[in-house]
């Protein structure tokens, strides 16, 4: 049960690229096709997934008995940069369309602030879903950084697929590009903000 | 290029936020008050002047393939030192900023400056380029927070003008989308005037 409100909690109410603004770059760049931000949701989803369990066992077995949780800002950083690396060349070797087409998106992933973001999250902010307030377990910080990947896939397809729309539309000079973008998010995010009380 | 045109070419012709684009996320996440926008603007700025006088100095010293990390680490540092002062002197905005405090390290601003002017600039002028950008950042997020918080609460920096509540929207979520989106148009029809 408590996986479940992680999972509906991240994905529609506390949606991490509409609420809670992690992760927008990659939100405006890869969105203008549904087929790249497919992609881009699954190296996201992938990257978060390795790189919260990560950080989570450098933190509670490295920063932590030594005392040092003031470089988990540095430290994280460091292992998700690497992280990034590893999965680039991966991909170049095993699907050359896709690294094509995510071009300079995935090493910017090495600075996304929802990777780190999550990251930091799940060992510094308590949480509580249905029951008390208490910093997360392995399991459940999994479980956040799955959920939050997806949310950010759910948005990113959704938003792609309105941009396909609007570059087919008349819009005014001035607003070409990303400011009609943003308005367009902007009405999205209103659109999320109706999950809100959900749970 | 004299001191005062590299100042001013951050906030104008190079603003981070409505020219460049960079480094969203702090940007719609803290600019929920004029005053939460400021705090944050300063913070970065800080951040990006430290980070960008150690970057001019180390860059000759670092070997090409490693830079990108060697930046990041200097910027992280930084981060690091700027989130334990704000700790330690200003709680009650560190409490309000959260999470976007440590992710200052990863913001996109901080990376493109050291790799696009620091690395291949003197220190002096790499300071004064931090400066400029980091001022366009501030005001940028202060015009923002400013124009959000009159919006939804009828007040600026807590100053209240109007009685009344004002459009919640704009404080939330949502608001911060919509209201960037018209900032920036403004922002591009007053400078393609000028121009």
């Amino acid at each position: 049960m408590e996986y479940i409100i992680i999972i509906i909690s991240a994905v529609f109410v506390n949606n991490i690229l509409l609420a809670q603004f992690l992760g927008v770059c990659p939100f405006f760049g890869a969105s203008n096709k549904v087929e790249t931000a497919i992609g881009m949701a699954g190296a996201v989803t992938f990257v978060m997934t390795l790189a919260t369990l990560i950080t989570w066992l450098l933190f509670y077995y490295v920063l932590v008995p030594l005392q040092i949780e003031f470089m988990q800002t540095v430290g994280f950083i460091l292992i998700i940069a690497s992280l990034v690396q590893m999965v680039e060349i991966i991909l170049k070797k095993i699907s050359p369309s896709l690294y094509r087409a995510l071009g300079i998106f995935l090493p910017l992933m090495a600075t996304n602030c929802a990777i780190v973001g999550v990251a930091i999250l799940v060992v510094t902010k308590e949480f509580s879903f249905g029951g008390a307030a208490h910093l997360l377990n392995l399991p459940e910080s999994i479980a956040f950084a799955v959920a939050n990947a997806l949310g950010f896939g759910v948005a990113l397809v959704i938003f792609a697929g309105l941009r396909e729309q609007l570059a087919l539309s008349d819009v005014p000079k001035a607003f070409r590009g990303i400011p009609i973008a943003l308005v367009t998010a902007g009405i999205l995010s209103l659109a999320f903000m109706g999950f809100s009380g959900l749970v | 290029m004299n001191k005062l045109q590299i100042i001013t070419k951050g906030i104008i012709k190079e603003n981070p936020v409505f020219v460049l684009l960079l480094g969203m996320c702090p940007v719609l996440g803290t600019s929920s008050s004029a005053i939460n926008g400021l705090g944050m603007g300063v913070a970065t700025m800080m951040v990006l002047i430290m980070s960008n006088a150690v970057v001019s100095i180390v860059a000759g010293a670092i070997p090409n393939q490693v830079r990108i990390p060697a930046y990041i680490v200097v910027i992280a540092g930084f981060t690091t030192v700027v989130q334990l002062m704000m700790q330690a002197y200003t709680p009650g905005l560190y409490a309000t900023l959260g999470i976007f405090i440590p992710l200052i390290a990863v913001n996109c601003v901080l990376l493109a400056r050291a790799e696009a002017y620091a690395s291949k600039n003197s220190v002096l002028n790499s300071v004064f380029d931090g400066l400029g950008i980091g001022l366009g950042f501030t005001l940028a997020l202060t015009a923002l927070g400013a124009v959000r918080e009159l919006l939804g609460s009828m007040s600026v920096f807590g100053y209240k003008f109007a009685s009344g509540d004002g459009m919640l929207v704009f404080i939330l979520a949502p608001g911060a989308f919509i209201a960037l989106g018209y900032l920036i148009v403004i922002f591009n029809k007053l400078t393609k005037i000028k121009a």
